[in-house]
């Protein structure tokens, strides 16, 4: 059973303005501005956004320079006590003991959490058991697969019920399975009522995952919201049309819904019945440049502070 | 403006409430333990060395250096048991450089830190460790001596002042490396510096009386930390009275902790592992 309160129905689960962060005199986060229900959420960004800077600075790990930071109604710096027995970080580097057993990792992150030696043990085993780890519960984790690791570090995490727990790149370097399986835990999560704030570089994960996506480039805000507006902003899968050794003959956008997809798709079938056809979605690249190309575009306020850092 | 305060209730019934320093330090040291024990290659070294210091010590340097002082190798085996504990605990406590570096720099201490206790304790479970490891090793270095024929006939409280000298030295040295472990990138880079250290018993009177140095070595060797706490250690171990060496001795060992503990408050909440 997860830890639900309910009194934090009313607040946001973060509320962010303002924020700014630089390690020395390099900015990483400029002037972010964000509000997020409870929910599960992705920040979507390509390597070096600054998705582990913010991530961290939300956990109490980073102090941040200015603005104001709310997470769970709570200040990561003034309330920090209070709000790390609320939250979990599931960080970007695995934070698994190699020379201890699976268990082993459960119940010492379990009394760190202020659990009794029996409460961790009982809710290790449940999760052990979740997570199809318990037959490997007692083996040392320098034994485990990557897929393994990952699933043990996310389930430590879930010791002692967190109200959120930040995942930063949960399946970066995992197999498609592993990948898919994780997937499976978090949306059970999400549904057990907890709320997730995932970091990613794939646009699917955020996708599959998330109830708001909010896309981060070199440490500004580009875009924010549900995946249907995002795609709407961006546009949806794309058709393309091959010949049979496999050149790009044409390529159709679409709005990435099944009705447009099937109408373009019935054209396509009455005009060139035998032509050879792939369904592609926007890869990040394409995000990307939309979204980033359409700052450019339109600079603003923030753009011009950027660049008089970077000069 | 929102609250920015849960209401008491929530904070109560939350339970992830967090450990206090002492589970910290309990949950801990048992973890640095496991690891401790878990390393079997690690500790057959730490079981291995003193034997193989002690038997060369005593029986290839023992003969030439004891009839130098007029002695025979019983005598120089009175004389160097100190420093052979102490060095053996010089090579058990460098591990603790490597586990510290190894914490800091895996997401590990990353994790503890969003958690709600003091995570420093992580740092007090290898210390401790580290004491339990070495004293270990400092049982075998005296079994060895008895077994080799080693006798005295010091009281309980004059036996444990020594054996207490010997303990103070191996929690500095540990402190040392733990600070090392710290500010090191790697936990090779955190070895590598501790090299240094190892050296030291020997360029003490531990081994070879301090007057039978070449002169520009004796200003240091009569000076560094080491001599009068191995002086006071041999001294408390055959009768005598050790006079100022064990208060200088104790000085030292506290000035050391002192700068580490410091060095370790400040650096600790700066590191972080990317
Ligand atoms: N501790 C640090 N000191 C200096 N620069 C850093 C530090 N951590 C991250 N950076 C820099 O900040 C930027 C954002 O990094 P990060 O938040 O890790 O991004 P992401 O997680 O999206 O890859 C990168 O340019 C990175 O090099
Ligand atoms: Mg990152």
């Amino acid at each position: 059973m997860a830890y639900t309160d309910p009194a934090y129905t009313d607040t946001p689960l973060l509320r962010i303005r303002g924020l700014s962060k630089s390690y020395g005199r390099h900015r990483v986060l400029t002037d972010l501005d964000l509000t997020l229900p409870p929910g599960v959420h992705a920040l979507l960004g390509p390597n070096g956004s600054g998705k582990t800077t913010l991530v961290n600075i939300l956990s109490t790990l980073l102090p941040y320079d200015s603005g104001e930071v709310r997470v769970l109604g709570l200040d990561p710096r003034r309330d920090r006590k209070t709000l790390q027995g609320l939250i979990s970080l599931t960080g970007q580097y695995a934070a698994v003991d190699e020379k201890l057993s699976g268990t082993e990792n459960m119940l010492m992150m379990g009394q760190l959490f202020g659990l009794s030696r029996r409460d961790a043990q009982r809710r290790a085993d449940d999760l052990l058991e979740r997570f199809e780890l318990s037959t490997a519960a007692h083996a040392r984790v320098a034994t485990y697969s990557g897929g393994m690791r990952r699933k043990l570090d996310i389930a430590a995490g879930l010791i002692a019920h967190p109200q959120l727990i930040f995942l930063d790149e949960p399946t970066t370097g995992l197999d498609t399975r592993s990948r898919q399986a994780l997937w499976d835990e978090i949306t059970a999560l999400a549904d057990s009522g907890a709320s997730v704030f995932l970091t990613t570089q794939y646009l699917e994960e955020a996708d599959a995952l998330a109830e708001r996506i909010v896309v981060l480039h070199e440490g500004n805000i580009v875009a924010d919201g549900t995946a249907a507006q995002l795609k709407g902003r961006i546009g949806g899968s794309t058709i393309q049309l091959h010949d049979d050794a496999g050149h790009i003959l044409e390529e159709i956008p679409t709005r990435g819904s099944a009705i447009d997809v099937a109408r373009h798709l019935d054209t396509v079938a009455r005009t060139r019945p035998d032509v050879d056809v792939t369904v592609r979605r926007p890869t990040l690249d394409e995000v990307f440049l939309e979204l980033t190309g359409e700052q450019a575009g339109a600079p603003d306020q923030k753009d011009a502070d950027r660049e008089e850092v970077a000069a | 403006m929102t609250t920015t305060t849960p209401p008491r209730e929530v904070q109560a019934a939350s339970p992830g409430n967090g450990a206090g320093a002492l589970t910290g330090l309990r949950v801990f040291t048992g973890r640095s333990l496991k690891h401790s024990f878990r390393d079997t290659e690690s500790l057959l070294m730490a079981i291995l060395l003193p034997v193989m210091l002690m038997l060369i010590f005593v029986f290839i340097f023992g003969e030439s250096i004891a009839a130098g002082q007029g002695g025979d190798r019983s005598d120089y085996l009175a004389y160097v048991l100190p420093a052979v504990a102490l060095t053996a605990a010089g090579f058990g406590a460098s591990y603790t450089a490597v586990v510290v570096s190894n914490d800091m720099t895996t997401g590990f201490m990353n994790r503890l830190r969003t958690m709600p206790f003091p995570a420093v304790t992580v740092l007090l479970g290898h210390t401790a460790a580290s004491m339990v490891r070495n004293l270990l090793a400092t049982g075998v270095v005296l079994a060895i001596a008895f077994g080799l024929g080693f006798r005295t006939e010091v009281g309980i409280a004059e036996f444990a002042g020594a054996v207490g000298l010997i303990a103070l030295w191996i929690l500095v040295i540990t402190v040392v490396f733990a600070v090392l472990g710290m500010v090191a990138g790697s936990a090779e880079a955190a070895s590598g510096y501790g090299f240094v250290l190892l050296f030291l018993p020997y360029v003490s009177s531990g081994f070879a009386p301090v007057e039978t140095m070449p002169g520009w070595l004796q200003g240091f060797a009569g000076h560094q930390p080491m001599t009068p706490i191995i002086d006071a250690s041999r001294v408390l171990l055959s009768g005598g009275n050790p006079g100022d060496e064990w208060w200088i001795g104790l000085l030292w060992c506290g000035g050391f902790i002192a700068v580490a503990v410091w060095l370790a408050a400040v650096l600790f909440p700066r590191k972080i592992a990317r």
